[in-house]
């Protein structure tokens, strides 16, 4: 699950991280009252950022400076409302404008290849990482956390002088650890600092030089959501498709997608393949759609629902190869849901493996468009797409 | 012969008396595997599988009494992982965990000890293993299967069944299918079982599925091009038409950046000598293609 930054500077700070004040402004006017405090308070702008799950929210246009409480309310304008990557900002953060030094980069990471907390650290923060690793790799310095033992000491002074970060030495030890605790603490597979920055602030009578956390990035490992149940109200509704909360309730798993051939399919691998093959008849996928194993009549239903839910389905491709998987249950799901089906379109279905006989008898009965390989199933629900009552 | 399972393997099913312990235990001993012992914590004494196999409170009991040398773990999410540690410590050799949902970070410490203690950990999240006409372990179910020499290794559960059913229909057998899991973090990965396939002289043609995201396939392809260069070898990859960033049910099924991506996988896959199918029911014909005579 990803969060909004916002909420990831919650959980960095909760965890003791270096983390600047922050304000979230839902209107224009809650950004211009957070913007006179922050000025009162002595800063000298402030920074008005979109909060939505996408990246690239800068160069969208989605972060802006301001030095008046009236240019933050009109920044907050035209940010609030804006589109950035297809989804429509609601809300935005309201900070005091850091006076940055220097920028640098560091995260921490689950690295499935080594099956290890990975810590990837850049005096170039700032900028993507990922374009950072393309074209000049030897700016980007690792380590691994042991799996027994963390993050020690010595790894993270290692990891800051190699950030060239000698000269915040305290500082860089602290954050490094502080992220390998954060992944810990919530579960997230990944934790993001970019930038980490050499910032100036006001001391006593005198500019000190602190290293702060400027930006977060959180992403939290959906498995283990169930033991952090204050976690799911992180969860954004603004930007979740209602279909997926659908699909998480029923048990589902479902991504929607552009084309016109809803799928059904039991397991990830299976699903994708079936998608793969859609294309390959020459048809677009309208979804990916994991009912998950030993799915029973109800959850056919649910999910037969949410592919009739999408306007643009024009047929449905039904391909369960049974393990755990009963196909007479799927069978039964699939009579059951057509009865209360309000939109007649054409559906495929194939069924193999366990009981996949049974199944077929009853699919005869209720006169279903079967078919016995997944290829012949693809072809025919692609062909039911393209001329609508001549399917089923 | 065949890896990880056979005749040889005296499998303890941990979670023998949960309703997946058991429905699977059940369809194991019917296949033919030798279920020598049962463990579920609190449950030692009775007997499960109609009083055919005795049910032990520790992992170290049923290994103590019945000599079991594989496990088989049906423990949900919160105690798998502990399972897992229970089975090394008392000196089980090849450990298959079928549970699904594990947080990948409990799996961190676990791997490790698995590895430090020199046992082999296949899943979490994984269908297990069958080598046909031998043993199967765990939920791949065994009417997919015939006897014969091609070895299969996948990252999916129903995708490595419709592929095996596939070879079978064509008359092509296998000497073991090995499903790996799709989680993140996994105790087994494409190259280890590589490595096995490679070492045993009853396999003869090899066949990979694959997903996108990761680069197992990639590392797995570099080493067979080197270490399996003479034999047939025909290759899937699932997940070519998904988009980029969207998380395809399997964790492990993420894109990002173009690393790990269909296109790099089938042309790593290529590169070492696989023949790529567009569809899994053409795997058994460029097995034919590629040499393979059976």
């Amino acid at each position: 699950m990803k969060i909004q930054e916002a909420d990831a500077k919650g959980l960095l700070l909760a965890q003791g991280l270096p983390v600047p004040g922050w304000t979230v402004a839902r209107t224009a006017g809650e950004a211009r009252s957070a913007a006179e405090s922050i000025l009162a308070a002595g800063a000298d702008r402030v920074v008005i950022k979109a909060q939505v799950l996408v990246g690239g929210r800068g160069k969208a246009g989605g972060v802006k400076l301001a030095g008046s409480a009236d240019e933050a309310e009109a920044v907050a304008s035209a940010i609030l409302g804006m589109s950035i990557k297809g989804i429509t900002v609601r809300k935005v953060l309201v900070a005091a404008a850091a006076d940055i030094v220097k920028e640098f980069y560091l995260s921490a990471v689950l690295d499935r290849a080594a099956r290890r907390i990975l810590l990837m650290g850049s005096a170039e923060g700032g900028v993507e990482i990922e374009q950072v690793a393309a074209e000049r790799p030897d700016a980007i310095v690792t380590v691994h956390a042991h799996p027994h033992l963390g993050l020690a000491d010595w790894q993270a002074r290692d990891l800051a002088f190699r950030m060239g970060l000698g000269g915040q030495l305290k500082a860089a030890v602290a954050i490094a650890k502080g992220l390998v605790r954060t992944m810990h603490a919530y579960d997230a597979d990944l934790v993001e600092i970019n930038p980490l920055a050499i910032v100036r602030e006001p001391g006593e009578g005198t500019i000190v030089e602190k290293l702060v956390c400027l930006d977060a990035k959180v992403t939290l490992d959906d498995s283990a959501l169930p033991r952090h149940p204050e976690l799911e109200a992180l969860r954004d509704p603004d930007e979740e498709d209602p279909a997926d909360a659908l699909a998480r309730a029923a048990g589902l798993t479902f991504i929607r997608l552009d084309g016109s051939i809803g799928c059904m399919v039991n397991g990830a691998g299976l699903a994708m393949t079936t998608m793969d093959l859609v294309k390959r008849a020459g048809g677009e996928p309208a979804n990916f759609l994991d009912i998950g194993g030993g799915a029973k009549a109800d959850r056919v239903a649910a999910a037969m629902g949410l592919i009739l839910a999408d306007p643009k389905v024009k047929a449905i491709l039904v391909n369960i190869f049974g393990g755990i998987t009963r196909g007479d249950e799927v069978a039964r799901g699939l009579i059951e849901a057509r009865a209360q089906q309000v939109r007649d379109v054409p559906m495929v279905v194939r069924i193999v493996g366990t009981n996949a006989a049974e199944a077929a008898e009853l699919l005869r009965a209720a006169r279903f468009v079967t078919a016995a390989t997944l290829d012949e199933a693809a072809a025919k629900a692609v062909a039911a797409a393209a001329s609508p009552g001549s399917g089923a | 012969m065949s890896i990880l399972v056979g005749r040889e393997t005296r499998l303890l099913v941990q979670g023998i008396t949960g309703r997946e312990g058991e429905f699977h235990a059940r369809a194991m001993q019917a296949y033919g595997t030798q279920i020598v012992a049962g463990m579920t914590p609190g449950k030692g004494g009775q007997r499960a599988l109609d009083g055919s196999v005795p049910v032990f409170d520790t992992v170290a009991a049923a290994v103590r009494e019945t000599g079991a040398n594989a496990s088989c773990i049906f423990v949900p999410a919160g105690g798998a992982p502990d399972a897992v540690l229970e089975a090394v410590a008392s000196g089980i050799g090849t450990i298959f965990c079928i549970t699904e949902g594990i947080p990948a970070l409990d799996m961190v410490p676990v791997v490790e000890a698995v590895r430090l203690a020199g046992a082999r950990l296949v899943g979490p999240n994984c269908p297990g293993a069958t080598s046909p006409g031998r043993a199967k372990v765990g939920i791949i179910p065994g009417s997919v299967h015939r006897e014969g020499d091609v070895g299969v290794v996948s990252r999916s559960g129903t995708l490595t069944y419709e592929a095996v059913q596939a070879m079978t229909d064509a008359g092509i057998g296998q000497s073991t299918c090995v499903g790996i899991g799709g989680d993140p973090i996994i105790g087994t990965t494409f190259l280890d079982v590589l490595r096995l396939f490679a070492d045993d002289p009853e396999t003869r043609a090899l066949v990979l599925i694959g997903e996108i995201g990761g680069a197992a396939e990639e590392e797995a392809a570099a080493w067979a091009a080197e270490h399996l260069a003479d034999i047939p070898k025909a290759a899937f990859i699932a997940g070519r038409t998904a988009p980029e960033g969207k998380r395809m049910g399997h964790a492990g099924a993420i894109i990002s950046g173009g690393s790990g991506t269909a296109a790099s996988k089938v042309a790593a896959l290529e590169a070492a000598g696989f023949r790529v199918a567009g569809s899994p029911t053409e795997i058994p014909g460029l097995l034919r293609a590629a040499g393979y005579r059976r």
